[in-house]
């Protein structure tokens, strides 16, 4: 047997990727610069949706420098359509989707030319210097009156409808009828809530660079995916997959938006082999907020019903998911992540759930942190608040009345999930004790008696979500194209230095430092001795990448079962190399010795060494120890947690400050305090941007008008509170590691508990809900339209 | 135009387009990549570095007008080999993901600390609101500044 000491794991290490990053070493890919690399530039439509007549590149190509001008005629034959793997439903309706528009374009800011240039400079003047003919066509913006089909965006479609998708308790037998359920309540809350547009907007800007000069084409890529993506330029456009390596240097923050196999992408790959010459395409921080994809913007339609007592009898859910003007790569199947997770940690005896996908015309939306999670949460959080108003209970009493049960685990789900494990008892008491709950409660009284121009509010969330993305055989049954599984790789050096190859390729995560952790912990080396590759297919060519939580939950476990492989692999030699037998020996902190003698064995790296020489092994045995797994989740992990917030409101500005914010997350066994941490604040940042700042604003020619950073407010140090987090350790049973998944957390539940909180604070002046983001304008209107 | 500046050290004479910035001579011209570019508006702080000992944001100055000046990137901060304290405190609280806010970051931070060298956590997020993240939530980055700011007041 193999045992291992736990030196390592749950150990606030620092990180290893720092030492380059706080001192300028890195390779993002527009650092890198190839001999006789041209560059690209975009003309993107300025308006949303139009035929293209005419379009003059005479100017633009005589300007200095220009080496070539190309439009959508020019690569209409080889460009193919971007790539969509997610197909919801056998009959989903999809429009062509170009890299470059050829006839028509669909929404503001699709590629209609593009010029290559000696500099990006010139590259960028000549774009200014071609003219198009744009003959408008009437704009398809607002989602309902999209669904109502009045204005067709695709006319050989028939309608802007993809695809409508339904999940119903009754009919998949894990639950009752809804109807019947909403028809015996004696409590019905139905409410409509809006999941406003927002942009990633990660920091570092999208940069692909193509280099066709060698035996296969690279293309470096600010990307999460760069397996996915190989694989797609290949079956997209036809190159063969052994000809392509894609590598993903460093990636300056992702959050789902680079999640996406990109027009830029495509284009630059066609333009640099056409070319023969290495072409690099870097966005402008307006192209990014305009062009790369958005998240979230749905339309949510929900009816809870219950007993007197509070106990809820039904849910249902009705969606409008806005797709934008194209289905990109997982664009339909995000609304469907949340069909799962509507549901919650609550016991829900009979739920339906039904959502339209529909085309307008705006840029696509896509992943973005939590992706279809964090709508869900959103929806059945605020309705846990509502419905706690309705009875007149506090909001963390209903959610207790309702949820799971510590001792009721496993538990499967009314949409067919089985969560492993969870306590949200112990998350909840933790939470409310951080929090002070009762005297921030006896303070809100006391404001609300003493007519207090500044209110306070407090909002709860108890979320949960599925992560560790994902089963390959749950994908499958969803229609997702590919599997969940992650592959890694350990190969061991002479010297007893360890490289270790994930096929999860970070953006910011941390996968080197928390890899080596359980490396060093798994094989007993020292933690310095790991080196951690990732990110290029020519290094490591297996793997499905970054999001989704997934990277430790699956990849981690990866890892782990090739560690085994490893020890696995020495253990013959080991005896051979001790003369003992083989059962008689056991591998503790990262050396073989015979069980019982306690005399010194031999270590993993003295192994190493030995079967480098290669001079005196078993017969048979294999001259290295390197080994790999693949490893296929059989389930998807539930991290879970209790998100508190106290808002106090301004009631005569509207105002919102967040007074204080306390969080107890369950993401089962911890690797690194440190890096798990991190990943909240990130979370909770994202999450409170959406209650309260973010939104994509189009304006009624559609139009970006939030197309900079002055525009679209990504929160500032100003604008964020100090949080307060905590956890509690409640294992997964479903993987060795006992580990959940943490990066999207902190995003999921912090919206519906910002809001609930806002609400909270000026419900008593009639108000039962207000738009996110909960800008001050917003608060003002709903407190004064709302009272008396 | 010629101009010339010296930059981490190191003297520079180069013909420039009147036009450039600042941000893109370093990284262009001077292979200073060190130090990124993250908008087109002045909005992020990804660009910044010290122009004659102050911060300022490398995309909103022409290059030209750094003629004859004293440039510090974050390429520029360690002495002997050693970080500077507060490239060390950003490593040792977390204060980073992935990283692309941080030359900015970092640059601002010392700044800040040069004016406030005690400051308070309000004092701090005051400081930084020029330079946005969108990893950390910042409070491992205010962290980090108050933590370099102790360290920073024990060498003095
Ligand atoms: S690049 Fe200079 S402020 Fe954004
Ligand atoms: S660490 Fe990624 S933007 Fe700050």
């Amino acid at each position: 047997m193999t045992e291992t000491v736990d030196r390592e794991l749950g150990k606030a290490r620092t990180r290893k990727e720092d030492a380059r990053l706080i001192s300028g070493r890195t390779r993002w890919t527009d650092n890198i610069t190839l001999p006789g690399m041209l560059h690209m530039a975009i003309l993107r439509s300025p308006v949303a949706r139009a035929g293209i007549g005419k379009i003059d590149t005479d100017q633009a190509r005589a300007s200095s420098g220009v080496v070539a001008v190309f439009t959508g005629a020019d690569l209409a034959a080889e460009q193919g359509s971007l790539p969509c793997a997610w197909p919801i439903t056998e009959d989903q309706k999809s429009p062509n989707a170009p890299s470059i528009a050829d006839t028509t374009v669909n929404f503001a800011g699709e590629a209609v030319a593009v010029v290559v240039a000696r500099s990006a400079a010139e590259a960028r003047d000549a774009v200014d210097l071609i003219d198009v003919d744009y003959e408008d066509l009437p704009v398809v913006l607002d989602l309902e009156t999209a669904a109502g089909d009045e204005e067709v965006i695709y006319p050989e479609l028939g309608t802007n409808c993809s695809a409508n998708w339904v999940f119903d308790s009754a009919q998949a037998g894990s639950g009752g009828d809804v109807e019947d359920a909403i028809r015996d309540a004696d409590v019905v809350v139905r409410r409509k809530f809006r999941q406003q547009r927002l942009i990633p907007a990660f920091m570092e800007p999208r940069s692909v660079l193509v280099d066709p000069t060698g035996p296969q084409t690279t293309m470096y890529s600010a990307t999460q995916v760069p397996h996915i993506l190989r694989l797609m330029l290949a079956m997209s456009l036809g190159v063969p997959e052994h000809k392509i390596r894609v590598i993903a240097p460093d990636v300056g923050g992702g959050f789902g938006g680079k999640l996406q196999v990109t027009p830029e992408e495509f284009l630059t790959f066609l333009i640099g082999r056409r070319l023969g010459k290495p072409v690099k395409y870097t966005e402008t921080r307006t192209e990014s907020l305009l062009a790369a994809h958005h998240g979230r913007d749905q339309i949510q339609r929900l009816t809870l019903a219950a007993r007197g007592d509070g106990t809820i009898t039904g849910l249902k859910v009705e969606l409008l998911a806005d797709m934008g003007a194209c289905l990109r790569l997982v664009t339909p199947g995000v609304p469907i992540l949340g069909a799962f997770m509507f549901n919650a940690i609550y016991k829900i005896p009979a739920y339906h759930f039904s959502c339209t996908n529909v085309f307008t015309n705006k840029v696509p939306t896509d992943a973005y942190r939590g992706a279809g999670r964090p709508e869900a949460t959103f929806g059945i959080e605020r309705m846990m608040d509502e419905l706690a108003v309705e009875i007149g209970v506090d909001p963390l009493e209903i959610r207790e009345k309702n949820w799971i049960k510590h001792e009721e685990f496993p538990y499967t789900t009314v949409s067919t999930l089985t969560y492993d494990s969870g306590n949200y008892e112990a998350a909840t008491a933790r939470a409310t004790e951080l929090f002070g709950y009762p005297e921030l409660r006896a303070e809100q009284a006391r404001r609300r008696e003493n007519g207090d121009p500044v209110q306070l509010g407090i909002g709860v969330s108890t979320f949960t979500e599925m992560c560790g993305l994902a089963p390959s055989r749950v994908l499958g049954s969803l229609n997702y194209s590919a599997g969940g599984w992650e592959h890694a790789e350990v190969r061991m050096l002479p010297t007893g230095k360890v490289e270790v190859v994930t096929g999860s390729s970070p953006h910011g995560q941390g996968h080197d430092t928390a890899w080596s952790q359980i490396v060093a912990d798994r094989l007993g080396v020292p933690f310095e001795d790991v080196e951690v590759l990732h990110g290029d297919t020519q290094i490591s060519q297996r793997g499905m990448d970054t999001y989704g939580s997934r990277s430790l939950v699956v990849g981690g476990i990866a890892l782990v079962k090739a560690l085994d492989k490893v020890i696995e692999k020495a253990r013959p030699i080991a005896a051979h190399l001790l003369e003992a037998a083989e059962d008689d020996l056991e591998f503790t902190a990262g050396s073989f010795g015979v069980r019982g003698t306690g005399a010194a064995g031999v270590t993993i790296a003295d192994i190493a060494l030995a079967v480098f020489a290669a001079h005196d092994l078993p017969d048979g045995a294999e001259p290295n120890l390197d080994s790999e797994a693949s490893y296929d989740p059989e389930n998807f992990s539930f991290p879970h947690g209790t998100h508190l917030c106290a808002t106090e409101v301004d009631t005569e500005t509207g105002a919102v400050r967040i007074r204080s914010y306390v969080c107890v997350d369950d993401i089962g066994k911890v690797v690194n305090p440190l890096i798990a941490e991190g990943q909240v604040h990130g979370g909770l940042a994202q999450g409170i941007a959406q209650a309260l700042y973010e939104e994509a604003v189009h304006d009624e020619f559609g139009t970006l008008t939030t197309a900079s950073l002055a525009d679209y407010l990504v929160p500032s140090a100003m604008d964020l509170p100090r949080f307060t987090t905590d956890m509690t350790e409640t294992p997964a049973t479903s993987n060795p590691l006992g580990v959940k998944g943490v990066g999207e957390a902190g995003t999921i539940a912090s919206t519906p508990a910002v809001v609930n909180a806002v609400l909270d604070a000026v419900r008593q002046f009639g108000v039962r809900d207000i738009e996110m983001p909960c800008t001050p304008q917003r608060v003002w209107q709903a407190i004064q339209g709302g009272s008396k | 135009m010629r101009i010339t500046m010296t930059v981490d050290g190191t003297s520079y004479t180069d013909d420039v387009e009147p036009r450039t910035l600042l941000v893109q001579h370093l990284r262009e011209n001077l292979g200073k990549v060190g130090t990124v570019i993250g908008c087109d508006t002045s909005n992020c702080g990804a660009c910044t570095v010290h122009l004659n000992g102050r911060s300022v944001k490398s995309c909103s100055v022409l290059a030209v007008q750094a003629d004859g000046a004293e440039i510090t990137t974050i390429e520029g901060l360690e002495r002997d080999g050693q970080p500077h304290p507060v490239q060390q405190a950003f490593h040792e609280n977390h204060a980073l993901q992935c990283g692309f806010c941080t030359p900015g970051m970092i640059m601002q931070s010392i700044d800040l600390l040069g004016d406030t060298p005690d400051p308070s956590e309000e004092q701090v997020r005051e400081g930084l609101e020029g330079n946005l993240c969108r990893c950390t939530g910042y409070q491992n980055i205010v962290k980090a500044v108050r933590a370099a700011a102790g360290e920073l007041g024990a060498k003095r």
